[in-house]
């Protein structure tokens, strides 16, 4: 297995899936003769040719109904937002139509498409370029919602985004494009959307944890290991469908949970998963689940306020100790 | 309005039925456009009988929908075309079976001309399994696969970029396919419909832009919602070919729809007609319809399409008394099986509550 970047990953996904179905095609702002906004559709231009990857306008909800009406008559398109903020335009499209297309066709019109980019908090960019949407589509039945948090997963989860007949809101994020890690060369490699994986096995508390806040929890994992506190860390990988039993498997045996996540909480992922723990599991927790949530005020500018916006491994080792009363 | 507007009018015109001055100076009126009744009829008699057939069809359908509205047996929301039958009939009439028709809420009429049974249209009125959406979609999301009928969209304007992407999808495939969008005139406030019309002329896509322009957004005029009121204009915009067509006129609709598909499928360009047309009842089934006079209406019923077409049809023989009697009484067969056939249907099992959520459910 090669050590690659996650955008690496991410284009070596994308190059497979084109070579693989002539029916895929991908467009998006920038991403054929600039080679993407972050570089991850970088030389599939040249490689695959302007039919099949194709810049577009500026203009976020034309290209992605353009994208679901495709779909609607046989197409694969994979839609790039150069970031998921500029799809909140387009959310129109995606969520009255995209979401919406199989059901009141009475099963008669699918629409395989993947809409993929930077999500979350990126450096510096202020309220308006970095935050994170995945509990807007999360909520809606009919779409699906992927964010991988390491190169491998991104990788095998963009393949079977793009191999799935629904539509999918593939977020990456923004951060953690230049992350490296092992990632299998068989093209025959994917990853099945809706499964939990267990990033780090532990006896005294789970961690539930996705995208940029893995790596912060694996973190804290080691500094509680030192303090003698065991924790399993697991990423759902999916949150839509969320891998539920897993977590709830995990928090059975652990009896401690914290979620943590660099969205806002109020109506958040974590806040969801916390009602479908107290659901399945309140009898095996010894503590009430905690909430790890990024500040729940439009990101700022300056740097120490930024960081002071994002959580990060510290507030999640506070907040194991916390539910382990410690 | 600049004089590239005026010439590319006359250019893309240079062989219509269609459009005069007089019209543009008076926006959104009927009476400025020149009738195709001065042009010989080009079409067979089966053909000029099936387009009477299919509006006066289109019409007792609606009549029957808004009885069986008032009786509580349609719920939800519905919007009749009576009174635009002309646009729906005449421009599906010139395209192929294969080719797309993707539209609005107010679509019980073009998902008829299109093909979609009338008992299954009816049947998804009353939210029946036998409807052409299994009674998930209702009034508004009509959709049949077998006849390349590509819904029904609620949401203002949406139908276009998704048209667009059909176009953009029958190209890609190298098929020669042609879509026709429709939408009102209110919808091209939207930036839906800039942003489509863009995409296609940039990307050369076999797209036909028809733009219903009844005069009303529900209950609000054009002179009121549209700076411009001229929407064929605005294709200039984006250097679209573009027409002014009679909307209450069959013939002059389904001719400049031919125009537009040939320009789609030998030159895969995309081209907006605006169909001046007037809806008879409210927006929807709930609509008073206090916005507007009594004599308004009627001074558009005195061009009614089934009326004007009819005359037509008596004035060259091509349809006597007799046979328009006939046909009356088929169309009344056919609605009343239509709606025996919706009202025996039955309901969805409930297990469809959770079927076609996801390709696999």
């Amino acid at each position: 297995m090669a050590v690659i970047t996650m955008r690496d990953a991410l284009n070596q996904a994308l190059r497979e899936e084109l070579s693989r179905d002539g029916d895929v095609f991908l467009m998006g702002e920038e991403v054929a003769e600039y080679q993407g906004a972050y570089k991850v559709t970088r030389g599939l231009l040249e490689e695959f040719g302007p039919k099949r990857v194709i810049d577009t306008p500026i203009t976020e909800l034309g290209f992605a109904g353009l994208g679901v009406g495709a779909a609607m008559a046989g197409l694969r398109p994979i839609v790039e937002f150069m970031t998921f903020n500029f799809s909140i335009l387009a959310t129109d499209q995606i969520i009255n139509s995209a979401a919406k297309m199989l059901y009141m066709s009475g099963g008669q019109f699918k629409i395989p498409i993947v809409f993929r980019g930077p999500g979350g908090s990126a450096y510096q960019v202020s309220s308006q370029h970095s935050q994170a949407l995945e509990s807007w589509y999360a909520y809606f039945p009919g779409l699906k919602v992927v964010m991988p948090s390491t190169p491998a997963d991104a990788k095998g989860l963009l393949k079977s985004a793009i191999r799935d007949d629904d539509p999918v809101i593939f977020i990456e994020q923004e951060r953690m494009y230049g992350m490296k890690g092992e990632v299998p060369d068989s093209e025959d490699f994917t990853i099945p959307l809706g499964v939990a994986e267990v990033k780090r096995e532990g006896t005294d508390a789970t961690i539930v944890a996705r995208s940029l806040m893995v790596p912060a929890a694996l973190k804290a994992a080691e500094e509680l290991e030192k303090a003698g506190v065991s924790c399993e860390v697991i990423d759902p990988r999916t949150i839509r469908p969320l891998d539920i039993d897993a977590i709830v498997a995990s928090v059975k045996k652990t009896n401690r949970v914290v979620v943590a996540e660099e969205s806002h909480p109020f109506c958040g992922v974590g806040a969801e998963i916390s009602a479908e723990i107290n659901e399945r599991a309140f009898d095996y927790l010894d503590a009430p689940v905690k909430r790890v949530s990024g500040a729940d005020v439009p990101m700022p500018y300056a740097k120490n306020l930024e960081q002071l916006a994002i959580p990060g491994y510290e507030q999640i080792v506070a907040a194991v100790k916390e539910v382990s009363y410690l | 309005m600049s004089s590239q507007t005026t010439d590319r009018r006359q250019r893309v015109n240079a062989s219509t039925t269609g459009v005069i001055d007089a019209a543009i100076d008076r926006p959104g009126e009927l009476s400025g456009l020149r009738s195709s009744q001065s042009e010989e009829l080009r079409e067979d008699r089966e053909t000029l009988v099936e387009l009477l057939h299919q509006m006066i069809l289109i019409r007792r359908f609606e009549e029957k929908s808004a009885e069986s509205y008032s009786l509580g047996k349609i719920g939800g929301f519905c919007h009749l075309y009576i009174g635009q039958e002309a646009v729906g009939v005449g421009a599906i009439s010139a395209v192929r079976r294969d080719d797309y028709v993707i539209t609005s809420y107010r679509e019980h009429g073009q998902a008829i001309a299109k093909g979609i049974p009338a008992e299954a249209v009816m049947a998804e009125l009353f939210g029946k399994s036998g409807g052409c959406s299994r009674g998930k979609g209702g009034s508004m999301h009509l959709f049949d696969k077998g006849v390349n009928f590509l819904g029904g969209h609620a949401i203002v304007g949406a139908q276009i970029p998704l048209a667009t992407g059909v176009a953009f999808a029958s190209k890609y495939k190298e098929t020669d396919q042609v879509t026709l969008c429709f939408f009102g005139e209110a919808a091209v406030n939207q930036g839906a419909f800039h942003e489509s019309l863009n995409l296609a002329q940039l990307w050369k896509l076999p797209c036909i832009y028809i733009c219903e322009n009844n005069r009303y957004g529900m209950g609000t005029s054009l002179e009121r919602a549209m700076s411009s009121h001229n929407v064929a204009d605005k294709a200039a915009a984006y250097e679209l070919a573009s027409e002014f067509v009679d909307g209450m006129d069959v013939l002059a609709m389904r001719r400049a729809t031919q125009r537009a598909v040939e320009r789609a499928r030998n030159e895969s360009l995309p081209t907006l007609l605006e169909a001046r047309t007037y809806r008879y009842m409210g927006h929807s089934m709930s609509d008073p319809g206090n916005y507007r006079t009594r004599a308004e209406i009627e001074k558009y019923q005195e061009r009614d399409p089934i009326k004007l077409f009819t005359a037509t049809l008596k004035e060259t023989k091509v349809l006597t008394d007799r046979g328009l009697a006939d046909m009356e009484g088929e169309i009344k067969e056919q609605i009343e099986q239509a709606l025996r056939f919706a009202e025996e249907s039955p309901e969805p099992d409930p297990k469809e509550l959770y079927t076609n959520v996801y390709a696999n459910s």
